[in-house]
């Protein structure tokens, strides 16, 4: 349990890490336009080249982008399976009767496969590159001009900031409250699915009682210091706009909009 | 019958590869029917030994014993956990029942008790702990006071009937009077029901007041075993990695700075007082 960390943030020092956080969520936005105007997999090399670019400059090694696809695996399988017995086609390969197997099918599943891991690949480029902060702190700018709206981007990006911060909190007091439980004879490692989701209770009320508590103490703490909201609030850490940033949209902007010249003209 | 430490050594991992131990080759033998006091700096290990007496965190190397039952098998664990009831720092913010009664029944229960026995346990347990059943049963945890609710969960621990209580720092941030009502439990505890005591203390005067041994550890390793009057005798070597002893003792060795010749050994007020007066018995 102790060894779960949040995010995936790999501390470096390459001109990716050193882009504003704004810059990078800007061009994994575009990034993600791209590879849904892709209608067919030979363009999905574009998306492809410029993941692989961004990857080489960031020096993070290819084994956190594997892993980062891990978790959806029987997804992909499900997804290409799926597609492999739904897809109608001209071209059979095999004909085994109730189905058959053809051309088009295993070009689409590929696709589809194709897609969802340059997707899930690039969000993680976003996450291995910006530490959580930064994450929030650029959302936070980015959903600014949303406040004429009434939108309260900045105490959203407070509670996320907090949420982050008590991650690692909560875990030590889960740990503690298991440990005390379980040396009342609490067994939360035997019986069916329903027992042991019964067996959480013991920890859960009290880590709730503990978050509420916690709380708290946090907003007092907050406003014995004159916290208020974000009005008027500055910041220790400003965000600057670069001339690496520009340049970084900017080649960005070109891939798409080679992308879309190459789709047009093909 | 008593708990066995032979070699035990042990090191937390980060990240799958193992940090510098935290204890370093401990051995010795808690006896039975003692109140054994553990002081040592912060981060030198108290909480991760005491962790290692129930199973808590498993013995890598070396063996914890106790009575008999070796805990570095999976299969003991359970049965040692009735036997050692550990109560932790703060041990209020465990407490999830609805009502107090209910919380402390969980103990017993997981203990595959009969109902009826479970229930004189639970009226027994808040006896001792002085929670009157009557008025305290049926209400929520959540509603006590601070020092009320530490009590509820000592009592769930103790409805256990532990064979060894342990305490990791029972009375940190309770009142003097809280503080008393504690110690006083412990002391019943122990000649009343020979319930052998282990406890994490910061406060030297508690210890040398109560304990019937001392365990120092620094940075992991046993410094002193003994009893409190020849711990807090060395007075130097304590202070040296950041330890005290009790005000008493501290007037003692300022008393003998300035000429008075009265032993260091005295730790505690009575030892003091009857110092005082077989002095002037002899005048």
């Amino acid at each position: 349990m102790r060894d779960i960390t949040l995010g995936q943030f790999v501390a470096g020092n390459s001109v990716i890490h050193k882009l504003d956080p704004r810059t990078k969520i800007a061009m994994m936005i575009l990034y993600i336009v791209m590879t849904f105007l892709v209608k067919e997999i030979w363009f999905m090399s574009i998306p492809f080249a410029y993941l692989v670019m961004e990857l080489v400059f960031s020096g993070i090694s290819l084994r956190y982008i594997l892993n980062s696809l891990k978790p959806i695996r029987f997804l992909l399988i499900f997804m290409f399976l799926l597609n492999l017995f739904f897809t109608k086609g001209e071209h059979v390969w095999l004909d085994l009767g109730f189905w058959k197997l053809t051309g088009e099918a295993v070009l689409q599943s590929c696709f589809l496969s194709l897609r969802i891991i340059l997707l899930v690949a690039g969000a993680s480029m976003l996450t291995l590159t910006t530490s959580p902060i930064a994450l929030t702190d650029g959302l936070e700018k980015l959903l600014m001009p949303l406040r004429i709206f009434h939108f309260p981007a900045h105490e959203l990006a407070m509670m996320m900031t907090i949420a982050l911060r008590f991650v690692p909190t909560l875990m030590d007091e889960s740990e503690k409250i298991r440990n005390a439980q379980m040396s009342r004879g609490a067994d939360f490692e035997s019986g069916n699915v329903f027992k042991r989701v019964k067996s959480m209770i013991p920890i859960l009320i009290p880590l709730f009682v503990s978050s509420f508590r916690k709380a708290d103490e946090l907003a007092i703490a907050m406003e014995s210091r004159c916290y208020h909201g974000g009005d008027g609030r500055t910041r220790m850490h400003q965000l600057k706009f670069r001339k690496e940033d520009l340049a970084a949209i900017l080649i960005t902007l070109a891939f798409l909009a080679s992308l879309i010249l190459v789709m047009v003209l093909l | 019958m008593s708990i066995v430490i032979n070699h035990l050594t042990f090191a937390y991992t980060q990240g799958g590869k193992p940090l510098d131990p935290t204890l370093k080759d401990l051995t010795f033998t808690i006896e039975e029917g003692s109140f054994l006091g553990i002081i040592g700096h912060t981060g030198s290990g108290k909480s991760t030994f005491v962790k290692h007496l129930n199973g808590l965190l498993p013995c890598e190397k070396g063996t914890v014993e106790v009575d008999g039952h070796d805990l570095s098998q999976k299969s003991e664990r359970k049965s040692v956990r009735a036997l050692v009831g550990m109560v932790f720092q703060y041990p209020e913010y465990q407490l999830f029942a609805e009502t107090v009664s209910e919380d402390v029944a969980f103990g017993p229960r997981n203990m595959k008790l009969d109902e009826a026995e479970v229930k004189n346990r639970v009226i027994n347990a808040m006896t001792m702990v002085g929670l009157d059943p009557e008025i305290f049963s049926e209400r929520s945890p959540f509603d006590l006071s601070g020092g009320e609710r530490r009590r509820a969960a000592i009592a769930g621990v103790l409805a256990m009937h532990p064979k060894y209580l342990v305490l990791d720092e029972p009375m940190a941030g309770l009142d003097p009077l809280g503080r008393r009502e504690i110690l006083s439990l412990l002391e019943k505890l122990r000649t009343e029901s020979g319930c052998t005591i282990i406890m994490i203390s910061h406060s030297m005067d508690d210890i040398a007041n109560h304990a019937t041994k001392v365990l120092v550890l620094d940075q992991g390793s046993i410094l002193m075993y003994d009893t409190p009057q020849n711990v807090f005798s060395k007075a130097d070597e304590l202070q040296q990695i950041g330890l005290s002893v009790p005000s008493i003792t501290k007037i003692c060795v300022e008393m003998n700075r300035r000429g008075v010749p009265i032993p260091v050994t005295i730790c505690t007020e009575d030892a003091f007082l009857n110092w005082f007066r077989e002095g002037r018995q002899h005048a």
